[in-house]
């Protein structure tokens, strides 16, 4: 923690870490008498990717679903691109920039592959109802703009052969693969990964990897993931906080996480090589 | 020189013929490609602008005359026209097989010492940067898709846009000296060269001139009258000397479209959006499409099967003929009409097939089955005979006269003899110039007159002039007891069933045959999941006892119809084994074009195929397989061997007289 100055850091890899996109000061959160998460402060810096990590019933997906705005907590603050935020519903978090996958798939299963991503733009749209049911015009013009965004997404993504399918025909890997296309649409600044690896093969956590990397390397866009696989978690991310019953007992570059006793003890059992 | 090949009116090079496209063709569509879900498209106009921005820009980055410039990528139109852009600037593309290991790329990159590469994205790049140490001649790399190439260094990288751009702003500067280059050109330079997939061996360069391409691309145009309104789907790998000629040579000769799929795997769904006039596929192709079409029919309702089932009789009695132009009764009409409404055309629709005017298979002997399958819906599917030694073209079929037993006539302007050992030699303008870097190779393969040894056993039938071929001429061998053995012929008719992907036979110099098999996993998936069979592996299916039944089944099917053949009869599958892997490219075992490398499988599974002659009854056995990142492992698995019936072949001889 010590590498890492206040305004930004430069990565192993030569990439440049900007100043802070989201401070968590001091969370406290509760469900009656349940302390899920126990005053946790962290950052998320601009360009970061950032993992939280922990054993089952750490609170990490609380963690995420506060800073997704879906949990507020009875303690703390929340600052985002400087500025303090009120409690929020989701969609206006949406609003601000934050986009999220979820651990247990949450697309529309009826509807096409396209469809479920065009859904990603929804805040980008401007026409009401009633310009879209008339369509021609405003509308017409509107949707051929976000489609053409869509479409990169597709393309980036390598899904361009399920587009027209529907999502409950496809396995779980590319499902996981099309709900992070949703989030990518709408164009986020920060993107929240909800064990985006979980229950894949080894090949497609490779792809998975790949395309993380690669969004983050592409739009800039900031990632934060909880992820419970330890060699991705530790490939992938740039800093890792660990919390294990809703404490936090470590936050640092991967190695230096790695080697800190509390959080062997806790969560990897054994020391790895 | 050049004022002269001008002034004799003659198109001698691919640019001088892609500025003719522009000049007359303007409007026309040269090339199309999905990409963000829209066909994009490109005139004859626009793609001459785009090649010459990029030879400009090939100019600008130090490409000299004579130069190679490999391209490594899957079929973009920005690949065909860096190989036309090599061509203008004096250089010679070489197109490199894009899902080879870096370890092959090495070989060739090194063989023909290219000094730039034109690759696809950052898996080829990185691939290629692997192995640049050990390539000396290598200067710069030029990358079409710049995602995840930004940390790269690019003191020797350049992307592919920009190469365009640069050679666009040096225009004023560049523009004579790329006339005079192009002017140059004519029929004894160089157009391409090709690496052949090399069923054994090393790959040999072959290199193919502006007279073999341009000739060759004339004559069969004119065979199957192609004109300028045909469109094809270029999906095969462009290291192929067939698409080099159907996608450039051919192209460029009737200025025909070109349509690029979005991606591999939206192959189908694009054939059918363009539905191709002019279509060309791999056996294997064919096989797949029709495996899936009986898959599906399978799942299919009772009544829709049974039509399926009474409509597939009828084209299979009256579809070959009607399509030959033979006499067919008007009752029969009148069903293959009533067919074509319900049955043939929708299925043809689904299959991209709807507009198929004329249609080739070839690289290998195609199962008599699937060829009429295609053939009784009314799709003008021709056999041809061809390598890359011969810029393709050595027989064809002609319409009309279409059958699945030869590989047609000798294409225009090619002499065929057959020598003493029934080896298929050829003569043609399309013969290929030398092998790069191989005088030995080049000697012992063409002749001082220009005769080229194919390789291949065969004979030209006294009454039809048809060639056919047997096998290949190495492979065709004799048993102990001196009958003939000639693997393909058995595997051919092993491979027809859905279930079976690939087949493998031994006997050479033996008293009996044996057969490796590898299972159809989409096939035998379905079957499975139909029959309630569970399973988690390939090499747990592939094991399962009910699906060793079905094979078995399979197999002695193939004894009794190879046992009709009384020249052929002693190729009867004795025993046979299911591998527990699918034979691969990356494991050395197949040619890149999917053909099987019989020494290397025999070597390797020597012990399998000792346990199948000794008798055994199973055999556990451990394989080295690679990964498609050249990672190694292993699996190992016990094997069931298998008996399967034979046919008497006297008494059947004996019940047939």
């Amino acid at each position: 923690m010590t590498v890492q100055k206040e305004e930004g850091y430069v990565t192993a890899d030569g990439r440049k870490i900007g100043g802070t996109l989201m401070e968590m000061k001091n969370i406290t959160l509760r469900f009656g008498g349940v302390k899920a998460i126990t005053d946790i402060s962290f950052d998320i810096k601009e360009g970061e990717i950032r993992a939280i990590i922990g054993p089952n019933g750490a609170g990490k997906s609380s963690m995420l679903n506060v800073i997704s705005g879906f949990y507020v907590p009875q303690e703390g603050e929340v600052w985002f691109r400087g500025a303090k935020r009120p409690p929020m519903k989701p969609y206006e978090v949406a609003q601000q920039g934050i986009a999220r996958t979820f651990q247990n798939i949450a697309l529309f299963e009826g509807m096409s592959v396209l469809d479920n991503v065009m859904t990603g733009r929804l805040n980008n749209m401007k026409t009401n109802m009633f310009q879209q049911a008339i369509w021609k015009g405003k509308a017409e013009k509107e949707e051929v703009e976000n489609r053409e965004v869509v479409e990169k997404i597709i393309d980036f993504l390598e899904i361009q052969s399920i587009r027209k399918t529907p999502v409950a025909r496809l396995p779980y890997g590319l499902k996981k693969r099309v709900e992070l296309a949703r989030a990518l649409a709408a164009e986020p600044k920060l993107l929240l990964l909800d064990e985006p690896m979980a229950g894949m093969n080894v090949e497609e956590k490779e792809d998975m990897s790949r395309f993380i990397l690669d969004v983050n390397d592409e739009f800039g866009t900031t990632i934060a993931l909880i992820e419970h696989d330890m060699g991705v978690v530790m490939d992938l991310s740039d800093r890792v906080v660990v919390m294990d019953y809703g404490k936090k007992i470590g936050d640092g570059p991967p190695d230096e996480v790695r080697n800190n006793q509390d959080v062997i003890d806790a969560y990897l059992g054994v020391a790895h090589d | 020189m050049a004022q002269s090949s001008q002034a004799a009116g003659g198109l001698q090079s691919i640019p001088a013929l892609l500025h003719r496209n522009a000049t007359e063709f303007g409007s026309r569509p040269a090339y199309r490609e999905k990409e963000f879900g829209i066909w994009q498209s490109w005139t004859w106009k626009d793609t001459e602008v785009q090649i010459t921005n990029l030879a400009l820009g090939l100019i600008n980055l130090g490409v000299n005359e004579g130069d190679f410039i490999a391209i490594i990528g899957r079929n973009r139109p920005y690949f065909y026209w860096s190989m036309v852009a090599a061509q203008a600037v004096g250089a010679v593309p070489v197109p490199l097989y894009q899902d080879s290991a870096a370890e092959e790329m090495a070989y060739v990159l090194d063989h023909c010492g290219a000094r730039f590469v034109i690759a696809e994205d950052q898996e080829q790049v990185d691939k290629v940067i692997d192995v640049q140490d050990r390539l000396h001649q290598f200067e710069h790399m030029i990358y079409l898709d710049p995602r995840g190439m930004r940390k790269y260094d690019h003191s020797r990288l350049h992307e592919f846009s920009h190469i365009q751009e640069q050679g666009h702003a040096a225009r004023d500067e560049f523009t004579p000296e790329l006339q005079r280059r192009s002017a140059k050109l004519d029929y004894d330079s160089t157009c391409v060269m090709l690496y052949t997939s090399g069923t054994t061996g090393k790959p040999k360069g072959v290199v193919l001139s502006n007279r073999n391409v341009i000739e060759s691309a004339k004559n069969s145009s004119e065979f199957d009258h192609l004109g300028g309104n045909e469109e094809i789907l270029a999906y095969l790998p462009m290291a192929w000397v067939g698409d080099f000629i159907f996608s450039v040579g051919q192209a460029y000769w009737c200025a025909f479209c070109v349509n690029c799929p979005e991606s591999p795997e939206t192959m189908n769904a694009d054939l059918r959006e363009i539905g191709p006039t002019y279509y060309f596929a791999p056996p294997r192709v064919f096989e797949t499409q029709l495996t899936n079409v009986m898959i599906r029919m399978e799942d299919a309702g009772k009544f829709k099967k049974a039509l399926f089932d009474k409509y597939m009789a009828v084209a299979k009695r009256v579809g070959p003929k009607i399509l030959d132009g033979k006499p067919v009764s008007l009752g029969d009409r009148i069903s293959y009409a009533l067919g074509d409404l319900f049955i043939y055309g929708p299925l043809k629709n689904t299959m991209g097939m709807s507009r198929v005017r004329v249609g080739y298979t070839a690289g290998e002997a195609i199962g008599p089955e699937i060829f009429e399958f295609y053939r009784s819906l009314g799709i003008n599917l021709k056999q041809l005979y061809g390598q890359t030694e011969a810029t393709v073209f050595i027989t064809q079929q002609p319409d009309g006269e279409v059958r699945n037993d030869t590989v047609g006539v000798p294409s225009p302007g090619v002499e065929l003899r057959i020598d003493d050992n029934g080896e298929v030699h050829y003569r043609s303008p399309g013969v290929f110039e030398y092998y790069y870097k191989n005088p030995e190779s080049t000697a012992s393969t063409k002749d001082a007159e220009g005769w080229v040894a194919t390789g291949d056993a065969g004979f030209i039938e006294p009454d039809t002039g048809h060639l056919r071929i047997i096998d290949r001429a190495k492979d065709v061998g004799k048993m102990a007891d001196g009958s003939l053995f000639a693997p393909k012929y058995v595997e051919n008719k092993l491979k027809f069933f859905p279930n079976i992907l690939e087949a493998v036979l031994f006997g050479n110099g033996r008293d009996k045959c044996m057969a490796f098999i590898n299972i159809d996993m989409s096939a035998v998936g379905n079957w499975a999941e139909r029959n309630n069979i569970a399973y988690s592996s390939y090499q747990e299916l592939a094991g399962h006892p009910r699906v060793l039944e079905a094979i078995k089944d399979h197999v002695e099917e193939v004894n009794r119809s190879v046992a009709e053949d009384e020249m052929l009869s002693g190729c009867q599958v004795h025993r046979f084994l299911v591998l527990h892997k699918e034979l691969d490219a990356d494991d050395g075992e197949m040619t890149r074009t999917r053909k099987v490398r019989r020494r290397i499988v025999e070597e390797k599974f020597d012990d399998l195929i000792q346990a199948l002659y000794a008798g055994k009854d199973e055999i556990f056995t451990t394989t080295e397989v690679t990964y498609e990142d050249g990672r190694k492992g292993s699996i190992s698995a016990t094997l069931k061997l298998i008996d399967a019936a034979i046919q008497p072949v006297k008494t059947q001889k004996v019940a047939a007289e």
